[in-house]
């Protein structure tokens, strides 16, 4: 069990600079979700961390020792990939151990290893199969026993769960969840989906182009996000966002039809007139008849609930989330203002009372 | 008002031109088959009578009853001729399938190693030294003989089976075909190998080879017809009889004058060089399409 | 294309390349050198001086009516070769695509002639073809035809082409049989439906589909009836008679070994070499699709 460090981490191809400087520390058993776009740099970061890839700056340090030097191997970690990359001329148990077999780790010691690991996957019977015999699930179990056998420090997932179909996503999403908790394993999982992120990690990290826009909890990152990037990345249906201005000294934000939205929490600093964006998650709007007219585009009845697509009259899109069925026109809706969000206009980031 | 149709006429029509198209496709392939087993059979029917009988020029149609003798004889002591003195087919046959062996294990041999390593590694001059051996693509033995026969002298290698094998052994098809196979293992396994701890050799050991077998078995058997079917090289190189490989050996027993041929122990003779190639052939007949459309296209 | 992944290691490469490169050097860069540098100098008529007389090989080679005469020998011998192996070779692999009863059988017994060695291949149809011994070749005595392969020029050109032609229809066969097989069943269903006969099916959708296998396998036919078909000829009839069926391939073979002409020997390897390398180039148009530099 360790602890991992990333610091100052930059990467660059030729010109183009990947990764700007990332900074981020795991407690020791702690799992950590790396969570964006495609093209954002969460791989290449996974992948610096495993030795797969070297840093153009920075230094990557498990247990506090520099390993940014070391060759994968020398590491001591374990990797779950998005193709599982299971040697397909080797059968299940063979996969398992060979690892173990080229750290020269005696025979009663794998067999001991690689059958508690299938056991604790419920994979026993499987060991003689060759991967090809396996179902999608099989195989992302298999991987995951190739990791666990060798009872690394870190276990690394680049986006392991994205090979499945949607059920069993959620099934293994939950295992490896439980299976690092039992393990106390520091992990490190990429991911591109946020409800993955949501509910895997201790910790998320939202990047966006190459920076870590936001490090925190799950709910931290949804409560207070740190921008509009993570703002809208986070949650689904995504965040409402509506240009505003500063009114009534930063206590109040007017929105372009004139209708004046008083801020619960206080004042932002900045002044009057300061273009902001107010952030409105789609289930924090409510029928109210002091709020804003909505033209419905489309609603999408989820039984419990509907997300209802809309527009205001100045054509600004606008999601909400209500319960019950498919709502009558006209639809005027409020907000909850105690859950409204303001960013800066200009640079996106978040504004807190002063 | 529509024209009627007589489904009954237009059935019997469309029956009676598949019945003939039936017909006509069975009779083309095995006039085909014919065409090439023709051959074949004039040589196995010769090789069971006795050279008077096929001397003569009464062609037999059917097997006679010399065949124990004719292949006893060429096995065990070869069917002269007159400008040559014999040498047993056992030895001819034994020093193809060295001579095929060599080559074909050989070019393997080498040609996963060299593409191995311009696939898997960085180094510099690495386009170059793919280039050499593409462009050796381009100089087949038959168009550089002579230099290549001088060359062979220099190094003392004339009449030795390394002078035999050696020189064929470069393969850029074999690199070309493996490189491309190469290239189609997912980088994703060399990672896991990486974490795994496995180094290059390690690599290709555990994985790489078992990967390739099936190409390597395709490979194999074009590759043992190529140097089992080697005429000029051996022709050129070869002057100790004791090394004297089938096929040459066969055509050397047939003299210009051809009065004196002893038919009945060529044809046996022809039917041993024919033996082992058509035998591999046929055996591993998925192996060798897929090894020939592979490395030719 | 290239692999993003790689192992690291100085020496490493250089010694897995070290055998193929050895090889390479010694048996065919050394060579090739010295045939070009030697298709520059001519030996004194004793071996004893070598003088280097620059391209004048080359242009004594082209004012030998002998060399001319081989040339024309290889057109003939070549597009004949070539025409007749892929048009037998194309006729039966559409024969044997066709849905019929024992399809596999007529593949296999259709294939097996690729195994036969070009000198073999002579061997056994001269079996058919000798005027004494030979099946045909007495038919055709009895049938008042004067037939001796030995002594007339025509017939020897003949012969070695029906064996030279036999033995690599085997090889298109298999090549045109995987072209067909790779034509979508949903195209001739769509031909037929469109109301084409077969014959028409075949010429306006069928063959224009093959035609990359087709040219494909032409330069690999010319290919093969340039360079492989040494032991067809040597075994058949050494060139003869006089010169008829001597070709360039032959004559380099001739005058170098027999006649230890090395000069103009090696002046016309370098020849050869430059039809391998057009041919090749040619031929690089369909490797660079499935090569990528």
């Amino acid at each position: 069990m360790a602890s991992l460090d990333i610091q100052g981490v930059t990467k660059s191809f030729g010109a183009t600079r990947v990764l700007h400087g990332i900074d981020l520390a795991i407690h020791d058993g702690e799992m950590v979700v790396i969570v964006g776009a495609s093209g954002c740099g969460k791989s290449t970061l996974l992948r610096i961390v495993a030795g797969l890839e070297t840093s153009t700056s920075g230094a990557v340090l498990i247990d506090k020792v520099d390993v940014t030097p070391l060759e994968p191997a020398d590491r001591d970690i374990a990797m779950v990939f998005q193709t599982y990359a299971l040697y397909p001329h080797m059968t299940v148990f063979d996969n398992m151990a060979y690892g173990l077999k080229i750290r020269r780790v005696p025979k009663p010691e794998i067999r001991r290893r690689v059958q508690e690991a299938a056991d604790l996957l419920s994979i026993g019977q499987l060991l003689d199969r060759k991967p090809r015999q396996l179902s999608g699930g099989q195989r992302q179990r298999v991987a995951m026993g190739r990791a666990i056998v060798r009872e690394p420090k870190l276990f690394l997932f680049d986006e392991p769960l994205s090979n499945l179909d949607a059920k069993l996503r959620v099934q293994m999403r939950a295992e490896i969840r439980s299976l690092q908790k039992r393990l106390a394993v520091t992990s490190l999982f990429v991911t591109h989906d946020q409800v993955e992120a949501m509910t895997l990690g201790d910790r998320l990290v939202v990047m966006n182009e190459g920076r870590a826009a936001q490090i925190g909890t799950p709910m931290e990152v949804w409560s207070r996000p740190a921008d509009t990037y993570v703002a809208s990345f986070i949650g689904s249906p995504a965040m409402n966002m509506l240009p505003a201005t500063l009114a009534e000294g930063g206590a109040a934000a007017r929105l372009a039809d004139g209708t004046v939205w008083r801020f619960t929490d206080g004042a932002r600093p900045g002044g009057e007139g300061r273009a902001v964006i107010l952030g409105i998650r789609p289930e924090h709007l409510m029928p109210d008849a002091a709020g804003l007219a909505v033209t419905i585009d489309l609603a999408e009845p989820l039984g419990s609930e509907t997300v209802v697509h809309g527009r205001l009259r100045d054509g600004t899109a606008l999601t909400a989330r209500l319960p019950g069925g498919i709502p009558q026109e006209p639809l005027i809706l409020a907000p909850d203002l105690a859950a409204l969000h303001v960013f800066d206009a200009a640079d996106g980031k978040r504004l807190d009372p002063a | 008002m529509s024209a009627t149709i007589d489904v009954e006429a237009l059935a019997a029509a469309s029956r009676r031109r598949r019945m003939r198209e039936r017909v006509l496709t069975h009779l083309a392939l095995i006039l085909g088959v014919v065409v090439f087993a023709m051959p074949i059979w004039i040589t196995l029917v010769g090789s069971t009578h006795d050279t008077d009988t096929i001397g003569r020029g009464d062609v037999p149609l059917l097997p006679g009853s010399e065949a124990w003798n004719n292949y006893m004889h060429a096995w065990a002591q070869g069917g002269g001729g007159r400008n040559t003195f014999a040498v047993p087919a056992s030895t001819m046959l034994w020093n193809s399938f060295i001579m095929a062996m060599l080559i074909a294990v050989g070019k393997i041999a080498i040609s996963l190693l060299s593409a191995f390593a311009v696939v898997f590694f960085a180094f510099p001059l690495r386009m170059v030294f793919f280039w050499m051996i593409f462009i050796t693509l381009m100089l087949p033995v038959e168009v550089r003989i002579i230099p290549t026969f001088q060359v062979m002298t220099s190094l003392s290698l004339i009449d030795t089976m390394t002078g035999l094998t050696l020189p064929l052994i470069a393969s850029a098809t074999a690199t070309l075909l493996f490189r491309q196979f190469f290239l189609t293992i997912p980088d994703e396994y060399v990672e896991a190998a990486k974490i795994d701890g496995a180094g290059p050799l390690r690599f290709f050991k555990d994985v790489v080879l078992p990967l390739s077998a099936t190409n390597i078995a395709a490979l194999f058997v074009i590759l043992f017809i190529y140097g089992w079917n080697q005429y000029l090289w051996p022709l050129l190189m070869v002057t100790n009889r004791d090394l004297e490989t089938i096929i040459v050996g066969l055509t050397k027993m047939i003299g210009i004058g051809d009065a004196q041929n002893e038919w009945n122990l060529i044809m046996t003779t022809a039917v041993f060089a024919l033996l082992p190639p058509v035998a591999v052939v046929v055996l591993m007949q998925r192996w060798f399409i897929k090894g020939l459309t592979e490395t030719e296209k | 294309m290239r692999k993003k992944v790689i192992f690291r290691g100085a020496a490493l490469p250089y010694l897995l390349l070290l055998p193929q490169m050895a090889v390479t050097l010694v048996f065919f860069f050394w060579p090739a050198g010295m045939a070009v540098w030697q298709s520059a100098q001519r030996e004194d008529a004793f071996g004893l001086s070598t003088e280097f007389v620059w391209f004048e090989n080359f242009s004594d080679l082209f004012h030998d009516p002998i060399y001319l005469n081989a040339a024309w020998n290889t057109v003939i011998f070549s597009t004949s070769v070539a025409a007749l192996a892929l048009g037998a070779a194309l006729f039966l692999a559409v024969q044997a695509d066709k849905q019929i009863r024992g399809s596999g059988l007529y593949k296999t017994l259709l294939i097996w002639p690729y195994a036969v060695a070009p000198a073999l291949a002579a061997v056994l149809w001269l079996f058919i073809f000798h005027p004494s011994i030979g099946l045909v070749g007495r038919a055709f005595a009895a049938i008042g035809v004067d037939w001796d392969y030995r002594v007339n020029g025509g017939q020897a050109m003949a012969m070695v082409i029906i064996a030279a032609a036999w033995k690599q229809v085997s090889y298109n066969f298999i090549f045109f049989l995987a072209g067909l097989q790779s034509i979508p069943a949903s195209v001739l269903e769509a031909a037929a439906i469109d109301g084409a006969r077969p014959m028409r099916r075949f010429w306006t959708v069928v063959f224009p589909l093959l035609s990359p296998t087709a040219f494909f396998l032409l330069v690999v036919n010319l290919v093969y009836a340039f360079f492989d078909t040494f032991g067809v000829i040597h075994a058949l009839t050494r060139g003869g008679p006089g010169n008829a069926t001597e070709t360039l391939i032959y004559k380099v073979y001739v005058d170098g070994v027999q006649n230890l002409n090395f000069g103009s020997s090696a002046a016309q390897s370098v020849v050869l070499m430059i039809i391998v390398i057009g041919l090749t180039a040619i031929q690089f148009r369909y490797i660079e699709r499935r090569v990528h530099y």
